[in-house]
């Protein structure tokens, strides 16, 4: 397909959403990445059958500590696409990108890692 | 269980804001299993916090370590090697733990990061409800199982008041009427004569009102 989306994106594979837990996303932030989301699997077609649910309960209570701590909730956000979608995941990643972009880097940057996506 | 909630991040921030460095305690018993105070939410406080300093360009060590419990002094006395490193302790175990903390460490400030509630039991994978007040004289064989002190709004011994309606309680629409539920069981027990028996007055002297309580089994002693 050779699709773009933007560089800054950085892709930490696991073997699905519902092995990340929260501690894995706010060390994410601690290492000074700017946001991030997690690409899981469209609802419902969960190989482990609840692993992308699980994952969005826990970014919804990653938002609340993001609240908590000062970052804003908008950092990390929940998506969902087949692996069959190139398409979406191209577009995902520029969408967030803007998005992260409008809120600008994150006041605990350290380096130069932009954003991170897990899933 | 004894079930905690933990502290907003603004209290515990304020909190620790004379301090650089703290050794943040968990407990692995009681509050591990209500999700309040394990090893899981120490690590997740501890990255709150130092998330929050970085962000005000402020600096902070923390050092993350979960006792087995912090209400028995020899599991406390694993952090005496290295307590000294560290300006304050931050503990995260119900309010006996960082108590007893404190009287190990007589020199170190030690702060709550919970908010213990009551005891109670974990209705489903993240609910819990309170079923016990340890009030000292415990009367269930009285009343089908049910405590009427710890899940009646009043407390009363001899129920329900004017304010139960349909089975819930007045005070809160989602809330049982205890005092229904102890007819529903005892009728299912087929001892629902039991609930002609008048309660008298309770004696309070085993519960708070006779002053912090304190038990002594000789035979255990060393």
């Amino acid at each position: 397909m050779r699709l773009n989306y933007p560089t800054n994106v950085k892709i930490v594979k696991v073997p699905c959403t519902g092995r990340v837990d929260v501690l894995l996303i706010l060390k994410a932030f601690e290492s000074g990445v700017d946001g991030v989301y997690l690409a899981g699997c469209l609802e419902g077609e969960c190989h482990f059958l609840r692993g992308n649910l699980r994952a969005k309960k826990r970014v919804q209570y990653v938002k609340t500590l993001l609240d908590e701590v000062g970052l804003g909730s908008g950092r990390v956000e929940m998506y969902n696409m087949s692996s069959a979608q190139g398409q979406r995941f191209a577009e995902v990643a520029r969408e967030m990108t803007e998005k992260i972009r409008s809120l600008g880097p994150s006041p605990v940057k350290k380096q130069g890692v932009r954003s991170k996506v897990i899933g | 269980m004894i079930v905690a909630n933990r502290k907003t991040l603004e209290e515990i921030l304020a909190m620790l804001k004379p301090y650089k460095k703290v050794l943040l305690l968990g407990c692995n018993e009681c509050v591990t299993v209500c999700a309040t105070g394990g090893e899981r939410e120490v690590g997740v406080l501890a990255s709150e916090l130092r998330l929050s300093r970085a962000k005000e360009g402020q600096e902070i060590e923390i050092k993350e370590q979960t006792l087995e419990r912090q209400c028995d002094h020899e599991y406390i006395d694993q952090v005496r090697p290295f307590v000294g490193d560290y300006e304050v302790i931050l503990s995260m175990a119900c309010g006996a733990g960082i108590q007893y903390v404190g009287e190990k460490y007589r020199t170190k400030p030690v702060l709550p990061a919970v908010n213990t509630t009551f005891l109670g039991v974990t209705l489903e994978q993240g609910v819990w409800s309170e079923r016990c007040q340890g009030c000292g004289t415990c009367i269930l064989d009285q009343t089908g199982g049910i405590c009427p002190i710890a899940r009646c709004a009043k407390s009363l011994l001899n129920g329900p008041c004017g304010g139960s309606s349909n089975g819930k309680c007045e005070v809160d629409k989602d809330l049982d009427c205890a005092w229904q539920l102890i007819v529903d069981r005892l009728k299912e027990l087929g001892q629902l004569d039991r609930y002609e028996e008048i309660i008298p007055v309770k004696d309070w002297t085993t519960s708070r009102d006779g002053g912090p309580r304190r038990r002594i089994r000789e035979d255990l002693k060393l």
